[in-house]
């Protein structure tokens, strides 16, 4: 166990180091949901109007959920890059070499993960009450919101690495981002499940990125809804992706 | 045809040079290249290539190679100084230098996507040959290197010796009289060096085509080129053949393991006979040869009179190495290593061209 | 053009085309992408057909445009990454020493983006027609939204050769790719001008020369002949490409260095 915690934070530290200490690492990572909060919020705040649209804490909570949300995904995923990237240079072989507890890298990774986005996720909604976001939710429910996009984030950097270990290279990219594209925006992304009509309504009623979103836009609603569901579903992801990502370790560990 | 596993060796001059494709040669008078930072890459070079020679330019990395490279073929224009190449003026007739010139860079500079006889088509297209001369032009190249059989597959499945010939099939496409060459064998296999040094031999001997040739293989500049110009700084350092070079430096020394080491003492005192102690081994002696190479024979003539067995006996001629020390104070492998930890104009980023 | 100009720049547009087709990697994300953005948006903003003022009964008609600007953006990166790659590679350098003229690279380089563009807009077209789109201007409308889109994509061509030239590497112009999608995204892509309700989105969206591109294009779809959103479209179109390519020529002189 020991050796396990020290390789972890090993493996933290210097992605942790490298990404504060190098701003083009982490401030794309931080503009980007600042963009999509912006064309999301701003740009789209009138569809609030829609009949049927009666969200109480406003468009840009409503939204607001969403990015959070997205942010904490696709943090996960550029993560992924990175295992990618180590890959590529041959770090990762020597850090194959010198960690005894293996399994400790890849929750480093992780920690390196969750660090990165709760910095994103901090200045991320500093901007959304700056720009007058209403927050109705308590501080038990806003809580809950934070560990919802904790385990979203570690949950996708859990499947970037399982891609990563496997491919090592980032020609994987792509196959890394596309599935969790597809899961966020096929999802109720810019109105209810309710008002959604058609093909689409049918796959969000089945994605489980819905219960996600609903849950989370519950609680900063202050109106909780599914929020047991929506933790079943995170919390499955992250072990199936535990698995996928250990699996992924062996396959990297063959390879040599 | 240039293939791998082909006899290497320098080609007799007289031998076969059946007409000079080029009667210009290069010429360059006090040409400087200062990049931004008042870096001076290229710092007052003058130098002669005569039609029809393979001139060798060698020095470390850093020393300015490339960037000579770059004016000579127009890429580059030069600070000061003038150059002509061909006949003509590389700084107001680049035209006509280039459509003279063919050019193996030191980067392979080939599109991994396209096939090795798409390469060659864009090239002649690009050269403005009519159809039917693009496709027989291609295919005489392809065959000429080896690469018929993988003519149609794309370069970034190639082998580096394939992309070498590749980018040297793409260099005579228009059948230049002057070729450069810098550094080609870089990073090739001993086969495919001596391969592509068959064929640079023979692209001067058989066909009189002037070739400049960079690099930093003492062994290739030893055994391809007619004459040589070391640069360090970018200045030459030493200009000649190979052979006068060496002999300006010093005569070539010869060092004698007796096999029983009690004999050592002997072995020294026939070895004076034919020249002064220097240092070497710690098991043998070793001189230098006051009568030169031709005394080698007299010397094991001599040891053997004396009854005197040896376990090693071996003629030590100076070398390019050696020119490079005397001139510079450094080795050529020491210059290397000290070019790679201090930036250098070359591998500075992107050179700003002193015109739009 | 003279012949020898005609035969370089066929030569550069043929491996430019052959070039862009052998990479499935970048091609198919640049046809997929947009439409399923296209799908998802539709389905996730259908319901604001219903919001008073909306100018169209069906959101897809509407959202349709959008596909063509987000093809045109991907062949800015792609086109910028292929160029920076000669740069890089050296293969320009190869170039220069021929008697291709700079002309003739940079108009090689558009014909591939041209012949992407081409492919790409049918096909968003082919897919709005199967989904129900039926343009106000009929017919001949469907191949002037083809041909802006094609001018669209070739401005935006030329906008990432300039920044291939300017910086050298494909890192640089992948860089760049968020910054476009800026200012995608900060248009009237997804809802009208006049009915996007924060004051300083509405003002941007004003500003921004991408908004009347779309504008330009969705015009022939839900309007039918609209002169002045057609005018700006092209006009805007015309003047990026220019501006971009004259960029891209000065730059083009500066890399190829030639006596």
């Amino acid at each position: 166990m020991k050796s396990f915690r020290s390789v972890a934070l090993a493996v933290a530290w210097r992605g942790i180091h490298n990404a504060f200490t190098n701003p083009a690492i982490l401030v794309p990572s931080m503009l980007f949901p600042l963009f999509f909060f912006t064309a999301f919020a701003g740009g789209l705040s009138r569809v609030a109007d829609v009949p049927g649209f009666d969200f109480p804490a406003g468009y840009t909570a409503f939204q607001f959920v969403f990015v959070f949300l997205q942010s904490a995904a696709f943090g996960g995923i550029f993560n992924g890059f990175a295992i990618a990237r180590d890959f590529e240079s041959g770090f990762s072989r020597r850090l194959l070499l010198a960690a005894p507890r293996r399994s400790g890298i890849v929750a480093g990774y992780a920690l390196v993960a969750l660090v990165r986005w709760l910095a994103t996720a901090a200045v991320v909604t500093a901007v959304a009450l700056l720009a007058g976001m209403e927050v109705l939710g308590s501080g038990v429910e806003l809580t809950g919101l934070l560990g919802l996009g904790l385990l979203v984030n570690v949950a996708a950097l859990l499947w970037a690495a399982g891609i990563a270990l496997r491919f090592r290279t980032l020609q994987a990219g792509p196959l890394m981002q596309v599935p969790v594209f597809l899961t966020l925006f096929l999802a109720p992304v810019y109105v209810p499940l309710a008002l959604l009509d058609g093909w689409i309504h049918a796959v969000a009623s089945a994605n489980p990125a819905t219960f996600l979103l609903e849950a989370g836009r519950g609680l900063i609603a202050g109106e909780p809804v599914e929020v047991a569901a929506a933790f079943a579903v995170a919390v499955g992801a992250v072990g199936l992706f535990t698995l996928w990502a250990l699996r992924g370790l062996r396959s990297a560990e063959m390879a040599g | 045809m240039l293939v791998a596993g082909a006899p290497p060796g320098r080609v007799p001059r007289g031998a076969y040079a059946r007409g000079v494709r080029d009667e210009h040669g290069i010429q360059a008078e006090g040409l400087v290249r200062e990049f931004k930072g008042g870096i001076r890459a290229v710092d007052g070079i003058r130098l002669e290539v005569r039609p029809g020679e393979i001139y060798g330019f060698l020095g470390p990395n850093g020393a300015g190679k490339s960037t000579t490279v770059h004016m000579l073929t127009t890429l580059l224009p030069p600070t000061a100084g003038t150059a002509c190449v061909a006949g003509f003026d590389v700084a107001r007739d680049g035209a006509k230098v280039r459509a003279a010139i063919g050019a193996a860079l030191q980067e392979a500079a080939l599109d991994p996507l396209l096939t090795g006889r798409e390469h060659l088509r864009l090239q002649t297209a690009l050269h403005g040959m009519p159809k039917a001369e693009r496709r027989e032009r291609t295919e005489a190249l392809l065959e000429r290197v080896g690469l018929t059989q993988a003519a149609d597959r794309k370069v970034r499945t190639y082998s580096g010796g394939m992309k070498r010939r590749l980018d040297l099939a793409l260099a005579l496409v228009h059948e230049p009289s002057i070729l450069f060459l810098d550094e080609p064998t870089t990073g090739l296999d001993p086969q495919s060096r001596n391969a592509l040094w068959s064929e640079v031999a023979r692209l001067s001997g058989d066909e009189g085509v002037t070739v400049f040739l960079t690099t930093q293989y003492l062994e290739e500049a030893d055994v391809l080129a007619d004459r040589v110009g070391i640069i360090d700084h970018g200045r030459i350092v030493a200009e000649g053949t190979p052979g006068a070079l060496k002999a300006e430096i010093g005569r070539p020394s010869v060092e004698a393991v007796p096999c029983n080491s009690s004999e050592r003492a002997a072995v020294a005192e026939v070895l004076r006979r034919f020249g002064r102690p220097v240092p070497g081994s710690p098991k043998g002696v070793t001189v230098r040869l006051d009568g030169g190479e031709e005394a080698l024979a007299d010397v094991v003539r001599a040891l053997e009179t004396e009854g005197l067995h040896l376990d090693h006996l071996q003629l030590h001629s100076p070398t390019l190495d050696d020119v490079f020390l005397a001139k510079t104070g450094r080795s050529l492998e020491g210059a290397a290593e000290e070019a790679e930890s201090r930036p250098d104009a070359e591998s500075e980023g992107e050179p700003e061209p002193l015109r739009a | 053009m003279t012949r020898p100009l005609a035969l370089q720049v066929g030569s550069l547009a043929r491996r430019s085309v052959v070039r862009t087709l052998r990479q499935p990697v970048n091609v198919v994300p640049s046809f997929l992408f947009p439409l399923i953005l296209l799908a998802v948006n539709v389905g996730g903003l259908g319901a604001a057909e219903r919001l008073p003022g909306f100018p169209t009964d069906s959101y897809l008609d509407f959202a349709l445009a959008f596909t063509f600007m987000q093809g045109a953006l991907f062949a800015t990166t792609n086109a910028g990454t292929d160029l920076a790659r000669d740069i890089q590679t050296g293969f320009l350098n190869r170039l220069a020493l021929t008697p291709m003229r700079s002309a003739a690279l940079l108009l090689g380089q558009l014909a591939g983006i041209v012949a992407l563009a081409l492919i790409q807009a049918t096909l968003y077209l082919a897919v709005g027609l199967v989904a129900g789109v039926r343009p106000e201007s009929g017919v001949a409308g469907l191949f002037v939204v083809v041909f802006l889109a094609v001018l669209v994509a070739l401005a935006f061509g030329a906008i990432g050769a300039f920044l291939a030239l300017r910086t050298g590497t494909g890192e640089a112009v992948q860089a760049m790719f968020p910054l476009l999608f800026v200012f995608l995204f900060l248009s009237s892509m997804n809802l009208p001008r006049n009915l996007i309700e924060i004051d300083w989105f509405r003002i941007v969206a004003t500003i921004n020369p991408v908004s009347y591109l779309i504008e330009g294009i969705r015009s022939l779809i839900i309007t039918g002949w609209d002169a002045q959103a057609l005018a700006l479209g092209f006009g805007l179109a015309l003047a990026i490409g220019a501006v971009a390519l004259a960029a891209a020529s000065v730059w083009l002189q500066g890399r190829l260095a030639r006596s």
